[in-house]
């Protein structure tokens, strides 16, 4: 198991310089993006006094390398923040305060983040089921009717986009055909059962536009494996179609499904944001969008990080995965 | 009654017919061997014993029985308790053939339980005792092994482990030994001799080697196009051939034991190349060569062949040919740290003008990565790559390398002619005229057609390609060629027409060949000397007769004693000679 600790050591490592590199990056590009932030999040009717007191509270006008300093000592220790009457503590890990409400941001991302992860980890079942499923089954019936038909199902599940998807499931499943309830947000501590029904729906709509690519892609790596040398041998000895498909051949065509699936489980935590506003979620990706069009630098770059370090987490996961697969491939 | 009978067998993939009414009988007990060159058929037929066809698309006619069951007639279902049971299949690539995923054992024992519904305990228990019956060392610990885990020659124990497993009447082994090392393949042949001596199951044996055929097998038949061309005792076919084709084979495969045929030796060669390359003056080695056509390249090239032109005149002058390639202690290193192995070990080596080098050694003994070094692809870790006595580093034109597999190392997107135009170009050569000019006059050279220029690689044969492989090569004015394994993928009589071409080139040019390959015979029908490669060492090095005929060294003993014989009396006593090695 030592293996494992060096590279859980070593991921660590290059994840969190990863998610530094990113911070900078950000820092930047705001920084040089146009526009007074001072009069932004003011709003429209401030006077100038009240401009420049505000860009003096946010201190905007320290240079770029002192705030981002300022970031990283709230990250590691914490930081205190005067909002003008009060002295605000914000513990570490600390990642400011919005511009525009005073809230900590890592209060806001923790408040939007369980409703992320509930879309987004129910989804990634969904779609693994019916993906990987569907990919093995068509690969399976390769050249027979129930192959086109799926494989037609699953080009037009890839062609459609995801809101059209849902808004046609909500029409039908709530508005016509009254099964459900419109979907609503509930905490899953608040009510399991609730929590579920609530997110029946954006997880089908999520699944459904995601299942199409691996289904694809389950299918293509599974045919490559069924025509390797090693298929034939069992075939050979006799050895069933069944054992054939989905031990040795879904066995080898695993290690692209779980790439894909690393890399759309990270970006779909803060990408989902056309599912999360048509079923009015409060997420991630909904907040930062918002962020973003007022300049709320803290809110965007805590965004961005938490982001961030789910996809690096994901692929982690994957490369443990690989090496769980594939007892060839080393973990370095 | 008999335990194969195949009748009238026809199996055609789209409008390719590969057998063509194929009809043989096996007796139970019994070894037959089909043999013949790539496309014959062969493999096609040793599928259509499992009925492997079934569902591929393939149309197979004609009857095929085997152990009772009649393979064309039979459900799915009974095909299924055929296969692995009462006929097993054990297939060439051993790494390739077993799942990469599960442990050897799990693998067996799933083959095993498929057949008999026995527990998984059962069917585990079985597994190691097959694995310990084909002589897997601790057999309980090494069947909770992967694949990869595995050596090439205990794969393929391995995978015949997974044949015996249930028993079968039948074992179909479909070039068992082909991707093994003549030691190993000659234990794995032994293997077979003895498994099929205690449990009296028949085999049929597919090969191109015709000396593996006689090592194992009590009849052959000899294929061609998916007929039959001769079929007899192993004895009286090879012996006596009646059919012009087995002969032909035949004489094509190249001989351990017999000197070098070819006439271009080393003194005669030599001075021949010289001469011609005097004559041509200024012209580079390399088009000099070819006659009148041959002077106006070396004129127009000869302005870089500066190498040849340099070393000309000191050859007319002195008696014995200088040594154009020198290798001094080399060594080389792959990984770092505690993984760090040396692949070759200090070798030192010299190659003269016109002669042939040949290094022989078995799969990991370096050879590969010595003649990237004396190429130049390969920087050394230590040690030196000296030409005309000067050290080098890097690549040279005029030290060239011949590939293994014409199929990989040609790009498959470009034209023949462009891939030969390549060094030229290289050379700074802009003249399109010029450039096309000579690239037809080397395809011409080797064999091929100057027409052929704006064909792709896809449109030509394995023996083709590697012609093409060689026009590139020469197409830097070289005067040595390295070659690795450079007919290790052709049939045997392409094999032997490639190696005419390279001797030839070699007589006319005053080329000299560094010839590296795993096959003992192939390299003593080519070289002058020899040089015997182990662990990245030199073991034994010397004119080629000498050590065939009186090797010194105890691996070369052994190496020599692997080699399988033509005459299955021979094979026999081999057989014997081998175990005495074993025991003491």
């Amino acid at each position: 198991m030592s293996g494992f600790t060096g590279f859980a050591v070593r991921r660590t490592v290059s994840a969190v310089l990863t998610l530094l590199a990113l911070s900078v990056i950000i820092y930047v590009v705001f920084y040089a993006t146009p526009g007074n932030v001072a009069q932004i999040t003011c709003g429209p009717r401030c006077s100038p006094e009240q401009v420049h007191q505000v860009a003096q509270q946010l201190r905007l006008d320290d240079p770029l390398y002192l705030r981002y300093w300022h970031f990283l000592q709230g990250m590691v220790v914490g930081h205190d923040y005067s909002t003008g009457t009060s002295v605000e503590h914000c513990p570490a890990p600390c990642l400011g305060l919005s511009y525009q409400s005073d809230q900590q941001v890592t209060q806001i991302i923790l408040n939007k983040l369980p409703v992320s992860l509930s879309l987004v980890v129910g989804g990634m079942v969904l779609w693994l089921l019916l993906g990987v499923g569907t990919g093995v089954l068509s690969a399976w019936r390769r050249g027979r009717f129930s192959e086109r038909a799926l494989t037609g199902v699953t080009l037009a599940g890839v062609a459609t986009p995801a809101f059209v998807i849902g808004l046609v499931l909500m029409i039908v499943v709530c508005g016509q055909l009254e099964l459900l309830p419109f979907p609503e947000y509930v905490p899953f501590s608040d009510d399991p059962e609730q929590w579920m029904w609530g997110l029946l729906l954006p997880w089908v709509t999520l699944a459904l536009g995601e299942a199409a690519y691996f289904a694809r892609l389950t299918r293509a790596s599974m045919l490559e494996t069924l025509a390797e040398d090693h298929i034939r041998t069992f075939r050979a000895y006799g050895v069933g179609e069944r054992s054939i498909v989905g031990r040795h051949a879904l066995r080898g065509a695993l290690a692209p499904i779980i790439a894909l699936n690393a890399n759309d489980f990270g970006s779909a935590v803060g990408g989902a944001v056309l599912i999360e506003s048509l079923f009015g979620l409060p997420g991630i990706g909904q907040e930062l969008v918002h962020a973003v069009t007022v300049v709320d630098l803290p809110v965007v770059v805590g965004m961005v990080l938490v982001i961030g370090f789910f996809v690096v987490l994901a692929n982690a996961v994957a490369d443990v995965l690989y090496a769980v697969a594939d007892r060839r491939v080393v973990l370095a | 009654m008999s335990l194969v009978h195949v009748t009238d067998l026809t199996v055609e993939f789209g409008d390719l017919r590969a057998v063509d009414g194929l009809s043989f009988t096996l007796a139970p007990g019994a070894a037959l061997a089909l043999v013949g060159e790539s496309g014959s058929g062969k493999s096609t037929v040793a599928s259509a014993l499992l009925g492997l066809h079934r569902g591929t698309g393939a149309r197979v006619s004609g009857s095929v029985g085997v152990a009772g069951v009649d393979v064309q007639q039979a459900s799915d279902d009974e095909l299924r308790r055929l296969r692995g049971a009462k006929a097993a299949m054990v297939f060439q690539d051993p790494l390739s053939s077993l799942d990469p995923y599960y442990a050897i054992g799990d693998q067996i024992a799933e083959v095993y339980r498929v057949h008999t519904r026995v527990s998984r305990r059962t069917a585990r228990a079985r597994a190691v005792e097959v694995l310990d019956r084909v002589g897997i060392p601790d057999a309980v610990r090494r069947s909770r092994s992967r694949p990869h885990e595995f050596s090439g020659g205990m794969r393929q124990r391995a995978l015949i482990a997974m044949a015996l497993a249930c028993e079968p009447e039948l074992l179909i082994a479909d070039e068992p030994t082909t991707a093994l090392d003549v030691t190993v393949q000659a234990q794995i042949l032994d293997l077979l001799h003895t498994l099929r001596q205690e449990t009296g199951m028949g085999l049929l044996l597919v090969t191109h080697d015709v000396g593996v055929a006689a090592e194992s097998v009590d009849d052959v038949l000899v294929m061609r196009h998916g007929r039959t061309v001769e079929h007899g005792p192993v004895g009286t076919v090879l012996g006596a051939p009646a059919q012009a084709y087995t002969r032909e084979l035949l004489a094509a495969v190249p001989r351990v034991d017999a000197p070098r045929v070819t006439s271009g030796g080393s003194g005669a060669g030599v001075s021949g190349g010289s001469a011609v390359g005097a004559s041509g003056g200024s012209g580079g080695g390399a088009s000099g060569g070819s006659g009148a056509s041959g002077g106006s390249g070396g004129g127009a090239f000869g302005g870089s062949g500066e190498g040849a032109a340099e070393a000309a005149p000191e050859v007319v002058l002195e008696p014995a040919p200088e040594v154009v390639l020198e290798a001094v202690g080399l060594r080389r290193e792959f990984g770092r740290g505690k993984r760090a192995f040396a692949a070759v070990d200090g070798v030192s080596l010299t190659v003269r003008r016109g002669e042939t080098l040949g290094v022989v050694g078995e799969s990991g003994s370096g050879k590969t990565t010595l003649g990237r070094m004396l190429v130049g692809l390969l920087e050394p870790t230590a040690g030196q790559v000296r030409h005309d006595g000067h050290a080098r580093v890097g690549v040279n034109p005029a030290v060239q390398m011949v590939f293994q597999d014409p199929v990989s190392s040609l790009n498959p997107r470009r034209s023949v002619g462009e891939s030969i135009a390549d060094p030229i170009r290289a050379r700074g050569e802009r003249d399109e005229q010029r450039i096309r000019g000579r690239v037809r006059e080397l395809l011409e050279r080797v064999g091929l057609e100057g027409a052929h220029y704006d064909r792709y690689p896809h449109e030509f044969s394995g023996g083709q390609r590697q012609r093409v492989g060689i026009a590139r090569a020469l197409a830097a004015d070289p005067r040595v060629i390295v070659c690795d394994e450079p007919v290790s993928a052709l049939d045997v009589t392409t094999q032997a027409q490639v190696v005419a071409l390279l001797g030839e080139l070699q007589r006319e040019l005053g080329l000299a060949l560094v010839f590296v390959a795993h096959d003992l015979a192939v390299v003593r029908q080519v070289s002058d000397r020899v040089a015997v490669m182990r662990r990245g060492r030199i073991v034994e090095e010397g004119p080629a007769d000498e050590v065939y005929d009186s090797p010194r060294d105890a691996y070369t003993k052994q190496l020599l004693t692997a080699v399988p014989a033509l005459d299955p009396e021979i094979a026999a006593r081999r057989r014997a000679e081998r175990g005495a090695v074993a025991v003491s």
